[in-house]
């Protein structure tokens, strides 16, 4: 019998250190997000993301497409606020093409973005609050997502990827009787975040759970490129509907909720906020909503001159961007590259994490509001 | 139109190290020689006129025939001033670029897919890996003579293979059309 030589002396590696995989199939990773963790016992020392599994190349497939047709592949990438998508996406094209949209399609493309930002919310809200243990609110919030779900099949036929919009409008204007179940929705919404309140805010687990936990100075994020509720947590005043107004943001009255503190409760408190706000710019918005056409003038076949331009909206998880190059000569797009918030805002994780324990890292994965199919595109 | 404060002082400050100045539809771009960007884009995040905090995006455009084919751009933010600027620099395959990591450390992911999508040599880069394709994967989907449905379809397993049956074109030809090797046998 051989006798296995002995290893080299245990003070060259640090017996205590342990390095894990958390996913890709975990389901506190919100998709096929793999996080390796060096981890000190329960203390997380380092963490690194493995992301491209759902990588389906979308940039590359959007060179190959029609200006239009472009549309429904960006419902593909955030596919939790696919209106959002839409909505960069047509207005970086209007911007490179000096397209003028009517006033009417602005105020309802507002109101769709904002009503994605409350469905958007919803589910972030839902399994934030799972992952941290409190099922019931997943429950509530999912129930309430669906009503937003209705009413966008109501609008466009679609309930999660929706191709609502056009360059140049929209495809249809909104159909009799929207307006008025949507108004319902908002009064209903209302009630039901005092109950989502109810079960969190002064919650003592909750508190616990998030509280000083992945706290981010405001510098140290604007360096780490955050962006949305990330940044905003951390006192930086940037919101792109504000700083940059596209749609028709400019003429409705709301505001940026700031947090002080910079950790997962503070962002927790300002996208509650932020449901509150999104009703209050799509009441505006119906009482605003002006007559007229919802589609502009725009040639048949798209076709812009040569150019480029980067246009970024406020997305519900923050800056998205789109970078647009045309040759003049194709209708293809030369060159289509977003810049996907959540791409960015995961970045940060490796930094939030660091010192925390296991259990933190399943509510910083979730207080940072990924969707891998924009992370990986 | 009047170019912008920050378009003059970078103009004042550092005379030739722009190439040339654009604007379109409401955006400027600065159009700098890579060897000078550093320089630039330093100047851009500290000084006071400028105050660039934010990196947006960092991202790149393939012109094939071109001598120096790639344009690598960066796109900026001061969350300050609240005004946006893009740089752009033209790159050689062959040729290396610093990473911007050390000013704005939001471009380490980004200057990763640069290199996963591109190809183009980003240097002092702390954690230059690929980001969105495999490890192993062979070639820059991004790049302008890269196809559109990839290096072939034969094997999902193992990149490797696809690389050695696309460099014989006829036979994975005939593979795809289903004339390969099996329908010899019938």
């Amino acid at each position: 019998m051989t006798v296995p030589a002995p290893r080299a002396s245990t003070s060259q590696f640090d017996t205590n250190e342990l390095v894990i995989n958390m996913g890709p199939q975990h389901p506190s990773t919100h998709g096929v997000l793999r996080v390796v963790l060096r981890l000190d016992g329960e203390r997380v020392l380092d963490a690194d993301c493995v992301i491209g599994y759902i990588h389906r190349g979308v940039e590359k497939l959007c060179e190959n497409r029609d200006w239009t047709h472009i549309i429904l592949l960006t419902d593909r990438m955030d596919y939790v606020a696919a209106a959002t998508n839409n909505l960069g996406y047509v207005e970086a094209v209007e911007k490179l093409m000096q397209i003028e949209v009517p006033r009417r399609a602005r105020y309802i493309r507002t109101i769709l973005a904002e009503l994605q930002r409350i469905a958007s919310h919803c589910l972030w809200l839902g399994t934030h609050a799972m992952d941290i243990g409190a099922l019931t609110v997943l429950l509530y919030a999912f129930r309430e997502r669906e009503f937003v779900l209705d009413l966008f099949e109501e609008f466009c036929g679609a309930r999660l990827t929706y191709n609502s919009m056009r360059v140049g409008g929209l495809p249809l204007d909104i159909p009799p009787g929207w307006d008025r179940k949507l108004r319902s929705f908002c009064d209903l919404m209302e009630g039901k975040l005092d109950d989502y309140e109810t079960l969190l805010t002064n919650n003592r687990i909750w508190l616990k759970r998030t509280r000083d936990v992945g706290v981010i100075s405001g510098e140290e994020a604007i360096g780490l490129g955050l962006c949305g509720p990330p940044l905003r947590g951390s006192g930086v005043s940037r919101d792109l509907r504000k700083d940059e107004p596209n749609a028709a943001y400019e003429e409705f009255d709301f505001d940026i909720p700031l947090g002080t503190r910079g950790d997962t409760y503070d962002r927790y408190l300002i996208r509650m906020e932020e449901f509150r706000q999104s009703i209050r710019i799509i009441r505006q918005g119906l009482d605003g909503l002006p007559e007229g056409p919802v589609m502009g003038k725009v040639p048949r076949l798209l076709k812009p001159p040569a150019g480029e331009t980067y246009h970024a909206i406020e997305s519900p998880k923050g800056e998205l961007g789109y970078f647009l190059v045309s040759d003049g000569k194709s209708t293809n797009p030369y060159r289509f590259r977003v810049r996907p918030p959540s791409f960015c805002n995961l970045q940060g994780l490796k930094r939030l994490v660091r010192g925390h324990l296991v259990a933190d890292v399943v509510a910083l994965i979730g207080t940072i509001d990924i969707v891998l199919g924009e992370v990986d595109r | 139109m009047e170019a912008p404060i920050a378009v003059a002082a970078v103009q004042d400050a550092l005379p030739g190290a722009i190439e040339a100045v654009s604007y379109w539809v409401g955006d400027w771009t600065l159009i700098v020689a890579r060897e000078r960007l550093l320089e630039v884009l330093e100047f851009l995040k500290t000084a006071e006129a400028t105050a660039f905090d934010y990196c947006s995006d960092v991202t790149a455009t393939d012109w094939p025939p071109r001598e120096r084919r790639f344009d690598l751009i960066y796109c900026l933010y001061s969350t300050r001033l609240r005004h946006r600027i893009r740089v752009k620099a033209r790159v050689a395959e062959d040729e290396e670029v610093e990473s911007v990591t050390g000013l704005w450390p939001a471009a380490n992911w980004l200057e990763r897919e640069v290199f996963d999508q591109f190809g183009i040599n980003i240097v002092n880069h702390p954690d230059l890996r690929r980001i969105l394709m495999p490890d192993e994967w062979q070639g820059y989907p991004q790049r302008k003579d890269y196809p559109l449905e990839g290096p072939g379809e034969l094997l999902m397993e193992n990149p490797q293979d696809w690389l050695r049956v696309r460099n014989l074109p006829d036979e994975a030809a005939d593979l795809r059309s289903g004339a390969g090797p099996d329908s010899e046998i019938e």
